[in-house]
């Protein structure tokens, strides 16, 4: 039995991680990365430049603080801009962590055991990354505790009718739930870190953040009981947290926002562009830090199954829109797709087109699914088209609504963008900092995958 | 029986199938105050250490009742009672507008009882505990698996403990010091 390595998988297909690991070398493999790779000139050299990236949202908010929102292009009838475009863009993107940390969890999806840990990491970082364009959008953000509902001297309460009170709750909720998911799910990790660390520095800080964790069997037994409920509970939260943010646009009136489709359009949105970022980001890493035998191309595959499958749910979308704009009857919704087809905006709807529809179709050929740099290629376009789809959405339906008297267009600033590369860069820098303070892969889950953890026989002894 | 100074005997072993088979084992001989230590969860194991009572569950239950419950009656109380505000003739108890934050609220709350409960139920932060005096207790967080024989067990005995012990074949047996 122990010198079974083989691992019990479907045939043909590659396995979810390497044949010829134990639990020593797992544990080894992950927890060195953290604890005595040397800090490379690379490593150094990319937070260089990500860091000073995060220093151009400083400079960009600084200046946003002093000035006001007019240093933005947003003006009526666009009022909502690249705030709420980045906003709901870095949303969807978070979702992807999400899916594949609770929603897998729940499938008994066991190839998530290897990717979860990043994936949770970069929901964090992306959501904290929107959460800056609704404040930093609300004009005065030093205020932006209004939004709560709190007993205060102006006798004022929040109106609970307003989806935009909703999205406080959605999305404050989300960021709360995956911090704490994530981090329950690095307590065991944090202890094999302690009881690796050779600085007694180094170990009393992870010693600290483990709390003590000894991996009792009581322990356990608790441990995965709130771990699989927490799943179960952020399985609904996250399909809520994007069905919401689209109730923001659906419950106005506005053509090209005042659709039903919008809630499962959104969440399918969120996945495909959330799928593509875990691609962007793994295939780098999993190439840099060697871990090609835990992140196999098992995953890489599904993960762009995955992207394809939500990818049509999108383009579904899309078509339904362009479908109600000629059953509707209504001349509104009809102009609206002439509009987004020969209007002022038609290359970014070309764009888009291209971008989350045809070109994600050679996903299809496994020739493309297998290889990174294809992946990564398409996953890139993916993110492109994605980001396309919001300033669709918010721009090209705000410049043209009912009165051809209320038409106008909206032209970013150099301040729009320094904001939106800013935190393109802030989410880098926390990535960066992640891969080197904590374990980027689920140790403790990845060793339930050896079939040395399996005790079937035993307890079958027992009845 | 009781010794102050011994926490308890700790054996160690190789693989999950000896634990949990040594475990049942230990359990059966008629030892109640035991527990098993593992680098990831066994499945199995919590129950041959006879630990059947998991409260988790029920924490989260009331968690999110509490949390549904307080959302619902803070927006009624807001719409209807201190601060009605007639918007567009809707009624003030628009019901359908306050499921979206009760059920926010209702996951949030239950979310942080499942983290928060497991964690006070373990008896977590614990900045002490004598098992990690077995220097070889730090495996036990990479491939080695543990049991170890509390000695407030009314049936522990120093010698006879130990000698049980290593009847199951482990790698080594140590004392703990408390």
């Amino acid at each position: 039995m122990a010198t079974n390595t083989q691992i019990p998988v479907a045939d043909r297909r590659v396995p979810v991680i390497a044949p010829g690991h134990t639990f020593s070398t797992i544990t080894e493999k992950i927890s060195n990365i953290v604890l005595s790779r040397p800090v490379s000139l690379g490593w150094i050299f990319g937070f260089l430049i990500v860091f000073s990236m995060m220093n151009v949202l400083m400079m960009a908010l600084g200046y946003l603080f002093i000035k006001g929102t007019g240093i933005w292009g947003i003006n009526i009838p666009i009022g909502w801009g690249f705030a709420i475009v980045n906003f709901v863009w870095w949303i969807g993107i978070g979702h992807a962590g999400t899916l594949i940390s609770a929603i897998l969890c729940l499938l008994r999806q066991s190839w998530r055991n290897s990717i979860n840990r990043f994936a949770e990491a970069m929901t964090l970082f992306a959501v904290a990354c929107a959460g800056i364009f609704p404040l930093a959008h609300m004009g005065r953000p030093w205020l932006g505790y209004w939004l709560f509902p709190y007993p205060n001297t102006m006798n004022y309460w929040p109106n609970f009718r307003s989806p935009l009170v909703w999205d406080v709750f959605a999305v404050s909720t989300y960021f709360t739930i995956s911090l704490v998911f994530w981090f329950v799910g690095l307590i065991p990790d944090l202890a094999t870190l302690r009881d690796r660390a050779e600085s007694p520095l180094v170990r009393r800080i992870y010693g600290l953040l483990a709390m003590g964790w000894r991996g009792s069997a009581r322990h356990w037994h608790r441990y995965e009981t709130a771990y699989l409920l927490l799943a179960g509970l952020a399985t609904p939260l996250v399909l809520s947290v994007h069905t919401v943010v689209s109730f923001d646009f659906a419950v106005g009136i506005v053509p090209g926002w005042h659709t039903t489709i919008f809630p499962p359009y959104f969440v399918a949105g969120a996945i495909y562009s959330g799928f593509a970022m875990v691609l962007c980001l793994a295939i780098p890493i999993r190439a840099i830090y060697g871990l090609q035998d835990f992140i196999t191309m098992r995953h890489l595959e599904n993960a762009a199954k995955v992207m394809l499958a939500t990818g049509l749910i999108v383009a579904y979308g899309y078509g339904m829109e362009a479908f109600m704009g000629w059953y509707s009857g209504s001349q509104f919704d009809s102009f609206l797709l002439w509009n987004r087809f020969h209007g002022p905006y038609r290359l970014s709807y070309m764009a888009l087109l291209a971008c989350n529809i045809f070109i994600p179709q050679v996903l299809w050929f496994k020739k493309f699914r297998v290889s990174t740099g294809w992946l990564w290629l398409i996953s890139f376009v993916v993110l492109v088209g994605m980001w396309l789809e919001r300033f669709i959405i918010v721009v090209v339906s705000l410049s043209r609504d009912f009165l051809t008297s209320s038409f106008g267009m909206y032209y970013p600033t150099k301040w729009d963008w320094m904001t939106f590369a800013g935190t393109i860069g802030m989410f880098l820098t926390a990535m960066w900092l992640f891969v080197r303070i904590l374990p980027m892969i689920s140790i403790f889950e990845l060793r339930t995958l050896l079939p040395e953890s399996q005790v079937h026989e035993a307890a079958e002894v027992k009845q | 029986m009781s010794d102050t100074s011994t926490y308890g005997l700790m054996a160690e072993f190789d693989s999950a199938k000896e634990l949990v088979a040594a475990a049942h084992k230990t359990h059966e001989a008629g030892y109640q105050k035991i527990d098993a230590y593992s680098p990831f969860p066994i499945e199995g194991l919590a129950e041959a250490i006879g630990f059947h009572k998991n409260r988790v569950p029920l924490v989260v239950l009331i968690g999110g009742l509490i949390g549904g419950i307080s959302a619902y009656a803070l927006q009624y109380w807001v719409a209807v009672i201190t601060y009605p505000v007639n918007i567009g003739g809707r009624p003030y108890h628009s019901w359908p507008s306050f499921i979206i934050v009760t059920f926010e609220l209702t996951i949030l709350f239950a979310g942080l009882s499942a983290a928060i409960g497991m964690l006070v139920l373990n008896g977590l932060p614990m900045p002490y505990h004598p098992v990690f005096n077995v220097p070889e207790f730090a495996k036990a967080s990479d491939n080695k698996f543990f049991l170890v024989v509390f000695s407030s067990d009314p049936k522990y005995d120093a010698t006879r403990t130990r000698s049980f012990l290593t009847g199951l074949a482990p790698r080594m047996v140590a004392e703990v010091p408390s």
